[in-house]
């Protein structure tokens, strides 16, 4: 049989496109609310994908979801440090007084009784935003991306009980943001 | 279980990721526990308020245009087989163990026990994990199981028909020592995984796809069979009624 390695097959390419592409919201999702900006997003989604059809080759699993993630993952932590570097704010979906100073503080003290708002789409996609890194990944690939605690623990490379107790502390945060949310007069 | 063990886990018990005695553990906690079982409550109303809010956002069309256009673009689909390589092996990186990883895990054993099998295949697959007795003599291969495994796995040769029998090799699945028949069908590997079963019944086979590869699963006699190939689905229906019907009958295998 002919092994093929050539980026310019077309079989291989037609291959990469149906596993691939059927993901593409998804990982523009994640990179949304990793980077918080949807320039970025649109270019790390598209670095994405054009690192995983140079390694398609090596792709044998596990799903395909959880891999391109992974590489997604990278390509965002590529853009943390080229932040870091030049130190212009390129946040835009949470606002100044949000943005770096988290909204939250620990759930302890929040009334267990009480009901919570309904909030609107936009709200909790803000809330969410302002959540604190590594909390907001752990909690946007369950909650948004629905990806098991398995498959979170190998796209961020920590172990399973690493990844329970992140999202027990995301979901407490943005609880208490939640709350804090309903009491400012709109 | 402490409020401040079940605080933690409550939120595996929300998406569904304990197994059914650690889900009663914790359940048993929060039915004696009004603290706690107000948290279960307000995080599974936060938790559907978010999934029907629907937070996603839709990638732009130009994004999906820039992508596709930087893809070679394709012209007639072509079914050629192409060898590919192993070199990420993401499936097969071991998690890390922690004190609580060991109970997280999926109620659905037989989905989670298929997707072992296919990661006990991609396992193989990496350079030297093939097999660990290499011989197309199915009377070498059998008797290397001896004293390895609590059931000698059946070893036929389907050389002659078109399966070439290639090894055998000890794995791991479920916890457990597994017995791995290596077959080959030009340059595809069909893994084909042997584990006893208390159930004598026998089932009949179906086929299912996972990760990009077939599996082809069946009881009988008291063992269960998963064979695991990127095979195409009708050949690896052809394998298994193949080796199935080469049984030698009346024996335990």
């Amino acid at each position: 049989m002919p092994v093929s390695t050539s980026n310019d097959d077309p079989d291989r390419a037609r291959r990469f496109r149906d596993a691939a592409l059927p993901h593409l919201d998804e990982a523009y999702t994640l990179a949304r609310y990793l980077l918080r900006n949807a320039d970025d997003a649109e270019d790390a989604v598209q670095d994405c994908y054009l690192r995983a059809f140079k390694h398609f080759d090596s792709y044998r699993g596990p799903a395909m979801k959880p891999w391109l993630f992974a590489i997604l993952r990278n390509v965002c932590r590529a853009e943390f440090v080229r932040r870091a570097s030049s130190p212009t704010s390129t946040i835009e979906d949470v606002p100044d007084d949000a943005g770096q100073t988290p909204l939250w503080h620990e759930a302890q003290e929040t009334p267990e009784t009480q009901m919570l708002r309904r909030w609107d789409a936009d709200t909790i996609r803000r809330l969410v935003s302002a959540l604190a890194e590594p909390f907001r990944e752990t909690f946007v690939l369950r909650e948004i991306n629905n990806l098991s605690y398995r498959e979170i623990a190998d796209v961020v490379e920590a172990p399973v009980g690493t990844v329970m107790s992140r999202l027990a502390r995301a979901r407490a945060m943005l609880r208490s943001a939640w709350m804090a949310e309903e009491e400012q007069p709109k | 279980m402490t409020c401040d063990e079940a605080e933690i886990l409550l939120h595996a018990l929300i998406d569904g990721e304990l197994d059914a005695g650690h889900a009663r553990e914790v359940e048993d906690h929060i039915a004696g526990c009004p603290g706690c079982t107000a948290q279960v409550r307000a995080y599974r109303e936060m938790s559907r308020t978010i999934a029907d809010a629907d937070l996603r956002y839709t990638a732009p069309p130009l994004l999906r245009r820039r992508i596709e256009a930087a893809l070679p673009q394709a012209r007639q689909p072509n079914r050629r087989a192409v060898l590919r390589g192993f070199a990420m092996g993401s499936a097969a990186s071991a998690i890390a163990a922690t004190g609580l990883v060991a109970i997280v895990l999926r109620g659905d054993d037989e989905a989670r026990i298929q997707s072992e099998v296919v990661s006990a295949h991609l396992r193989s697959l990496q350079a030297g994990h093939l097999t660990d007795v290499l011989s197309t003599d199915q009377h070498t291969v059998k008797p290397w199981f001896n004293g390895k495994l609590d059931v000698a796995p059946p070893v036929v040769d389907l050389t002659s028909q078109g399966f070439t029998l290639i090894g055998g090799r000890l794995d791991y699945v479920d916890a457990r020592p597994i017995g791995a028949i290596v077959y080959r069908r030009r340059s595809h590997v069909i893994n084909l995984f042997v584990a006893q079963t208390a159930s004598t019944d026998r089932h009949a086979a179906k086929i299912e796809a996972l990760q990009g590869f077939n599996i082809r699963r069946w009881s009988e006699r008291g063992l269960n069979y998963w064979a695991v190939s990127d095979l195409a689905a009708d050949e690896l229906a052809e394998f298994g009624e193949k080796f199935q019907a080469s049984m030698p009958s009346g024996t335990a295998g």
